[in-house]
This record gives structure tokens, C-alpha cells and sequence, in this order.
């Protein structure tokens, strides 16, 4: 049952990650009053990516060309470790949710190196602009976990989707993970993924050298960890806790709530990137500590017991 | 005594300096005269024995002796290289300070023996018992600025920046790797062997001061373009990192916690051998680099993995370990401390709790800040183009120094994936040290769970990790093979149409830091100098641009004191002006006021 779920959570993320950024992309055209790309262009460009041959700089080593198939596995595995079909994560054995900040970190670190790995000093801007970015958004982090576990007693993530109220640390917490996801999925106001210049790209300057299969494979992990993320604000705010297996009435209620929430997040991320303007790069610092103080503030809540 | 404790610490001691030994074959070969080679053999022998020693002796007074060899002899070390101007002064500052340390070390243990009337460990640590709160606290801080110094603690860590990159490599090696952990040898020994729980604010001070540690390490570490300065400020941040677990172990047991006491003594001791292993690895990797290029400077290298593809990968093994990256051995110890700090927070009430949150989120912002410092010192190392004639013409080193790192980064492997084994033998090391029973806790194999009164079950296992990242690994690969069918074709790096990139378009370290000084520089102060030379009004010739960070202990701190210690000694001077007369004269006068001394009390 464990390995069906397990295959089942993997192929699900896989297939439905880059829908998710389909979504969010319409609906921020939509908000523009534009018709806007189809909700599948996504996988349109990952089709198109495969087909396309690709290049490699000559200054390149094997770290630029490993990078791509280091950063998908630490993703999926990350995305192992979110419980999303039952309450308890498939492969709850293998981490909790700190380790989670530490397998995302796996994944930066090779894609960082790798935008060094050509030489281009786009590369470099993009890594060094990653690696500030994404430092100060693990305190943040670390503490959005620090005030969940102190709700639940425990670190492991099948603790939180046992959860079934809402409290105000919850939502507070929330909303700094809200702050961190959109630093870590390069959105506005922190970077931003339309655009290509070198001026304010941090995320698209890592991987400007990349082409073809390689570049198909990063824009899909991107996809899946964006859609992590989701999940987890997803699981804090708006607890689910109605079982998978039931009727078939049940079950479709169950299917149509769960996947609402994460729709209701692809809404306010795109509000968000339409009505914000893209901050300077050393503001993010003040950026990610406000999310840092939300932590705090949701430590304090938890602590208090509200 | 041996002990657990000191069986714990000669491992360590060993698996470091064998792999550094092997690795100063090659190493001394070429670079020294033959005597000199003889004369850094005996002296390293000497060394490991003297710290083999220090952590091995059950007396006091012997383990100052041993102690004082063991710094005396890592001096000779530092100043090796006697052709570098920079070791006489490196030496200088270590032998003062480590000097400073030992002073409030005697101090400590002659305090302990007013009470206990023996040198002798287990009678120090009866006498303990019945010792006053008030002296028991003037022993902890003596200690602890003592150990301190050696450990290299934010203020007092001046000197691990310049002693521990002059000497050779091997050397460094060992002294970043084990020398200062014999420091956290005495603060594990006296004070919570032998001093035992005191009050909570001892276990609070150790926890701060090892975040100042961490986070200012790592923040001079990301500065520093040397790239054996840039390990010696991360080793000050790693030892923030063993400090905030013996910190902890320390609190939670004056708190009487014993199990969280133990675990996070654990976590301590986890990182302290973690960090002698993949620090003894990067130093000998900086060494290779160092002996292969002639240039510790990362600016003028770039490139060497072309050349150097072992040392390179060497280096990146170690480099990903002290980032925490799984399934490395730094990623157990860290995800172990954030665990005590979070075990710690649901077991204790109010402010702790807070508190403890706090540090465990400083503690993920010093990752993420170590992540991004060696994605520099690995990226602009090794990767890309060679940045001046230096890289350009270095080479693979020599078969024993690649035996020896290979050693190191072997033992990173293990260390990471062997968790569980590891950490039920830190165990036993961790409950004989804080003298508790660890009979009843649980760990399992390939998974640890602590025991039922510490909160639910929390998993990691390593291995399962493991071998998910490559069967996910082998999947992108998959999806890569099997759905491409197109051309790989190897082209110019884009250079927007100039047609004539070179190694001076890339980014380097000083460019890579920039944001990280520009958000820090409260702390750093940074200044710069742009100075324009024109030929003209309308052209600038040339355009030169120079930045440097404060370093603000040093400014602020130490030159204030240095100056004062010598406008102390110009004034002292006056009363030595060479004259005999006078010098008799200071002695009667001496004589005379003993007499009255004697007779009047």
C-alpha cells in the first residue's frame, strides 16, 4: 500500500507541477485583462525543450551537467516527504521537516555551482544572488517549523496534517511561509521569472546557460518544489482532515476541497505578482526578516497557546 | 583516565592526523630541505602525541604540562615556513593568546584545588560537591575564557585566522581539525564532568556566545578571499556549532533534563568529529590546491577541476559536508543540533521556549551563510576559466596526498550514512560524560527515535536518503535519456555577442560576497576606494576600485588594548634606567617593606 502511494505521490507531482504554474500564469494574465497562454503552455515548453538539441559551454565541467539530475532528485525527494494522499507522508521514515530545509539546500547548492561552472557572469550574479536570497530565507524558515512543531509536539510533518484547527500561530505562520515561498520560487516582489535581465534575474541568470533537456529538467523541478510549497501552506491553513477513502460522494468532496486550496494559493501568489513591484535586491533583506519576525511572532502565539 | 570521554577523543585525534600524515609525504616533498623534513616528522609526531596525551591524563597538573607542550609545539609548527614574514607575526598572536588562555586555566585549577587538596581528577570533581556557588562560578568563567581561546570563541578567536593557515597544510589540518577540539575536551571534562550541573545561566552564556561564534565566522569566512583563512573563520564557526550542543547539554542538565542533556552532548560531540573530518579534508584540499597553484588566493584560481579532477572532488565532498547537505556527515550533526534546540522547546515552559527558537533559527541562518560561502570556495576555485597564470599551470598532486584526502572524504561518506551506528556510540560517550544511565534511551538502527519522555518519535535515516537521491537521480537521468533524442553540441559560454570572453568577465569572490557585505555592513563597515586616472577630462585611463571589510574585534578591541599594554610599559620603563645604584636601592626598599609586611600582619 506504502510503495502505491508512494509511486502515486511521485508520478502526481511530476505529472500535475507544471499545470500548477500553467494556473498561476493565466491567472495572473487574466488579472492583466489579457487572454494569457493556455493553462497546459508549460508542458507545451517542456515538450519543446525535448525536442530541441542542446549546447554546453566549453568551460563547463561534469558539475554543470550533473547539476540538472542532482536538483530533480532532491526535489522529488523532497516532495516525498509531504503527506498529500493520507495524513502520514509516504516515506515518513526518511525525514522530518527540518530535514526538508536541508534537501532543498542540496539542490541549490549544485545549481549554483553549476551557473558558476560556464564562466558567464551572469552565472555567477544568478548564484550569488540565489545563495543570499535563499540564507536568509532558512531562518525564516526554520522558524515558520519551529512554531508548527511547537503546536504538535514533534518535527515529524505527518504530526501536521493531523492537525484540524486553525489557530492564529498557524496563520501567522502561513503567512511567513507564504514570504519565504515566494523568495524560493523567485516570484515578485523577490526576483522575477518573466523577465531576463541581468539587472534584477537571480533564478533565471542560473540557469541562462542551460538549453534544451537540461534546462526541461530545471524548469520541472522548479514547477515541483513550487507546488511543495503550496501544499504546505495549503496543510496550515486550511487543514483537511476528511478521509481519502470513502464513498464515492465522499471522496470526490474530498478530491474538489483539497485541490481548491491550492487553487485559492495560486490566486493570491498571482494578486500578489500583479499588484507588487519587484523590490531591490539588498530590500529583500528586509524582506526575509520580516518573516523571520512572523516566525517569531508565530513562536510567541504557539507558545501562548492561540 | 580513559574513559569513554578520552577514548572518544584519541579516536578523533587519530582518524584526523593518520590521513594528514600520509598526506605530508607528498606534501613536504620538494617544498622543504630534507632536514627540514626531518624536523616536521618529529615535530608532528610530538604534536598528536602531546594531544593523545592531554586528552589521556587523569591529573591536573599533568594536563597543564601536556597542555603547554602541546601549544608550545603547534607554535613551532605555525612559524614552519620561517621564509614568510606572515608566520613570525602569526606565530606572535598565537603564542600570546593561547599564553592568556593558560593563565585563567592555572587559575581555574588552583581554585579547584584549594578545595579538593589534589590535583587529581575524581577528587577535584568529589570537592566540587561541596564547593560555594560563588567560587563554582568563578571556576566556570575562568574555564571557559581558558578553553575559550584554544576553541577559538567569538572575542578570542583573533588568532585561529592567522595561526592555522601559516602553518603547512597537514598541520593545519590537524590543528583546525583536532588542536581545538581538545579545547572543547576541557570544557567537557571540567565542567561538566567535574564541575557538573551549576546554574542555567552557565549552559544560557556558552549557547550565546556560540551563536556570536557561528554567525561571525561565517560572516568573515564569506569575506575572506585566502582560501585556508576562509576554513580557519569557518572553523570558528563550526566550534560555535559543537558549543551550542555542549551549551545545551549543559543547561538541559541544570535543568535536570538528563535525556536532552545527553542528546544534545550528542549533537556536540557528532559535530565535533564531523567537523575534524571534513575540516582535516578541506584544509589538505586547500593544501593540494595551495602546492599545485603556489597561491592561496581565490581570485587568481578558477578552473582546477580540469586539472585537478580528484582534488576537486575531494574538495567538493567536503565542501557539500560542512553546508549540511545530505547524505554527508554534516548534514546529521546539524539536523541533530536544530533537533535539541526544538526537543528542548517543547520540554521546557515560556521564554525558554522562545529562546530556543530564536537560536535554532540563527543556527539555520548560519547554514544557509555556510552554503553560499562554500559554493564560492568551491565555484571560484575550481570552476570555470583559470583566472591567472597560477591556475593555468597546476597540476594533480602526488599519489600520498590524494591518498590522504581520500581518506578524509571516504570517512564523510561514512559518517553520514553510518548515522545511527555512530550515534549509539556517542551515546555511551555523552551519558558517561554527564554521568547518567543511557540504559533506557532508545535508538534504533537506521532510524533514531528518542525515548517516550522526550516528546514522539522523530525519524531520519541517512541511508533511506540516500538511496531515494539516487533513485530519483536515476530517473531525471531517465526521463533524460529516453525522451531526448536530440544534439549535444559544445559551444562558446554566451558572451552577448562579444566574441572574446576570457576569465576576466567572470564573477569573482570579492563580486560574489557583495550582497552579503552590503546586508552585514553594520557589522562589517565596509570602505572602498575608487580612484580614476585620466589622460584627459574626457577619458578615464584606468580605474582602480579597492574594498576592505573592518575587522572590528581587532580595531576595537585588541589595538586598543595592544596600545595601551605598550604606552604601559614606555611608562614602567622610567623606572629602569640602567643605573645599579638605583636597582640596589629598589631592593632594600623591597626588603625593608617584606619586613614591615611580615611584622605588621
Amino acid at each position: 500500500m506504502m510503495k502505491i502511494i508512494i509511486i502515486l505521490q511521485l508520478a502526481f507531482f511530476i505529472a500535475a507541477a507544471p499545470l500548477l504554474n500553467g494556473l498561476i500564469t493565466k491567472i495572473k494574465n487574466n488579472l492583466r485583462l489579457r487572454k494569457g497562454q493556455s493553462i497546459f503552455q508549460p508542458y507545451y515548453n517542456l515538450a519543446k525543450l525535448f525536442a530541441k538539441g542542446e549546447v554546453v559551454s566549453e568551460t563547463a565541467s561534469w558539475i554543470f551537467k550533473v547539476a540538472p539530475w542532482v536538483v530533480f532528485s532532491a526535489t522529488l525527494s523532497a516532495a516525498l516527504l509531504i503527506p498529500v494522499f493520507i495524513f502520514a507522508s509516504p516515506a515518513h521514515r526518511l525525514g522530518d521537516f527540518l530535514a526538508l530545509i536541508f534537501i532543498f539546500a542540496l539542490a541549490r547548492f549544485f545549481l549554483a555551482l553549476a551557473a558558476l561552472d560556464t564562466g558567464s557572469s551572469f552565472g555567477g550574479m544568478g548564484s550569488s544572488r540565489e545563495m543570499f536570497i535563499s540564507g536568509l530565507a532558512e531562518p525564516a524558515l526554520c522558524l515558520v517549523i519551529f512554531s508548527l512543531s511547537l503546536q504538535f509536539g514533534s518535527t515529524d510533518i505527518s504530526a501536521f496534517s493531523g492537525m484540524h484547527r486553525v489557530s492564529v500561530s498557524s496563520v501567522v505562520a502561513a503567512l511567513a511561509l507564504f514570504l519565504v515561498t515566494l523568495a524560493e520560487t523567485s516570484r515578485i516582489p523577490v526576483d522575477n521569472q518573466e523577465t531576463h535581465l541581468e539587472l534584477t534575474m537571480a533564478h533565471e541568470a542560473m540557469v541562462l546557460e542551460y538549453s534544451g533537456p537540461s534546462l526541461a529538467l530545471l524548469e520541472w523541478s522548479a514547477h515541483i518544489k513550487q507546488m511543495i510549497f503550496f501544499f504546505l501552506i495549503a496543510q496550515i491553513v486550511f487543514p483537511i482532515s476528511l478521509p481519502f477513502l470513502g464513498s464515492l460522494v465522499q471522496t470526490s468532496v474530498w478530491v474538489i476541497c483539497y485541490l481548491a486550496r491550492i487553487m485559492v494559493i495560486a490566486v493570491i501568489v498571482a494578486l500578489v505578482e500583479v499588484s507588487v513591484a519587484k523590490m531591490r535586491l539588498f530590500r529583500v533583506a528586509d524582506f526575509l526578516g520580516f518573516a523571520f519576525v512572523l516566525g517569531v511572532i508565530a513562536s510567541v502565539c504557539a507558545i501562548l497557546g492561540v | 583516565m580513559i574513559d569513554p570521554l578520552a577514548l572518544f577523543f584519541l579516536a578523533v585525534i587519530f582518524i584526523v592526523s593518520l590521513p594528514s600524515a600520509i598526506y605530508s609525504l607528498g606534501y613536504l616533498k620538494n617544498e622543504y630541505s630534507s632536514a627540514k623534513i626531518t624536523l616536521a616528522w618529529v615535530l608532528l609526531v610530538a604534536f598528536v602525541l602531546s594531544m593523545a596525551l592531554v586528552v589521556s591524563v587523569s591529573n591536573v597538573l599533568v594536563f597543564l604540562v601536556f597542555w603547554e607542550i602541546m601549544s608550545l609545539l603547534s607554535y613551532f609548527l605555525v612559524v614552519f615556513d620561517t621564509k614568510h614574514e606572515k608566520s613570525i607575526q602569526a606565530g606572535m598572536i598565537y603564542i600570546v593568546m593561547t599564553h592568556i588562555g593558560t593563565a585563567f586555566l592555572i587559575a581555574a585549577f588552583l581554585l579547584m584545588y584549594k578545595y579538593a587538596h589534589s590535583f587529581d581528577f575524581l577528587a577535584i570533581k568529589s570537592a566540587c560537591l561541596s564547593m560555594p556557588a560563588q567560587t563554582r562560578n568563578i571556576v566556570f568563567l575562568l574555564l571557559l575564557v581558558g578553553f575559550g581561546t584554544k576553541a577559538g570563541i567569538v572575542p578570542l578567536h583573533v588568532w585561529l585566522p592567522y595561526a592555522h593557515p601559516q602553518a603547512p597544510s597537514h598541520i593545519s589540518s590537524i590543528m583546525s581539525g583536532v588542536m581545538i577540539k581538545t579545547a572543547i575536551y576541557g570544557i567537557i571534562r571540567f565542567v561538566i564532568f567535574i564541575l557538573g550541573a551549576g546554574s542555567s545561566w552557565w549552559g544560557i552564556l556558552i549557547i550565546i556566545l556560540a551563536l556570536i561564534s557561528c554567525l561571525v565566522g561565517i560572516i568573515y569566512a564569506l569575506m575572506e578571499r585566502d582560501i585556508k583563512k576562509l576554513l580557519a573563520y569557518s572553523s570558528v564557526e563550526n566550534m560555535g556549532i559543537i558549543l551550542l550542543g555542549v551549551g545545551l547539554a549543559l543547561f538541559f542538565q541544570s535543568v535536570n533534563m538528563p535525556y536532552l542533556a545527553v542528546f544534545s552532548l550528542i549533537a556536540g560531540l557528532y559535530h565535533l568529529v564531523n567537523h575534524a573530518i571534513f575540516k582535516g579534508l578541506l584544509f589538505l584540499c586547500a593544501g593540494s590546491v595551495y602546492k599545485a597553484s603556489g597561491t592561496r588566493d581565490i581570485e587568481k584560481l578558477g578552473g582546477l577541476i580540469k586539472q585537478m579532477p580528484l582534488t576537486a572532488g575531494f574538495f567538493l565532498f567536503g565542501a557539500m559536508a560542512i553546508s549540511g547537505l545530505p547524505p554527508l556527515n554534516g548534514f546529521v550533526s546539524e539536523w541533530l543540533t536544530l533537533q535539541a534546540f526544538f526537543l528542548g522547546a517543547f520540554n521546557t515552559i515560556g521564554g525558554v521556549k522562545l529562546f530556543l527558537g530564536i537560536c535554532a533559527g540563527l543556527l539555520a541562518l548560519t547554514g544557509g551563510l555556510a552554503a553560499a560561502c562554500f559554493v564560492k570556495a568551491f565555484g571560484l576555485t575550481f570552476l570555470a576559466l583559470p583566472r591567472s597564470h597560477y591556475a593555468k599551470e597546476a597540476r594533480e598532486v602526488a599519489l600520498s596526498m590524494k591518498l590522504g584526502m581520500f581518506c578524509l572524504a571516504l570517512l564523510v561518506l561514512i559518517f553520514g550514512l553510518a548515522a545511527a551506528i555512530i550515534m549509539k556510540l556517542l551515546a555511551r560517550v555523552a551519558g558517561a560524560a554527564c554521568g547518567i544511565d543511557i540504559g533506557n534511551m532508545a535508538f534504533f538502527l537506521n532510524n533514531f527515535t528518542l525515548s517516550p519522555q522526550v516528546g514522539r518519535g522523530i525519524y531520519l535515516s541517512v541511508p533511506l536518503l540516500a538511496i531515494w537521491l539516487i533513485v530519483l537521480g536515476v530517473l531525471g537521468f531517465a526521463i533524460y535519456k529516453l525522451f531526448w533524442k536530440g544534439k549535444s553540441v559544445i559551444y562558446k559560454t554566451w558572451d552577448c555577442g562579444y566574441y572574446n570572453m576570457d576569465s576576466r568577465n567572470e564573477y569573482t569572490a570579492t563580486a560574489f560576497s557583495k550582497p552579503f557585505r552590503i546586508a552585514f555592513s553594520f557589522f562589517l563597515l565596509p570602505y572602498r576606494k575608487t580612484q580614476k586616472i585620466r589622460d584627459s577630462f574626457y577619458h578615464v585611463k584606468s580605474f582602480a576600485y579597492e574594498t576592505h571589510t573592518t575587522l572590528i574585534f581587532k580595531k576595537y578591541i585588541y589595538d586598543p588594548a595592544i596600545a595601551l599594554v605598550l604606552t604601559t610599559a614606555k611608562a614602567m620603563r622610567r623606572i629602569q634606567p640602567g643605573s645599579i645604584h638605583l636597582y640596589l636601592g629598589y631592593i632594600f626598599i623591597t626588603l625593608l617593606l617584606l619586613i614591615i609586611f611580615i611584622h605588621q600582619f
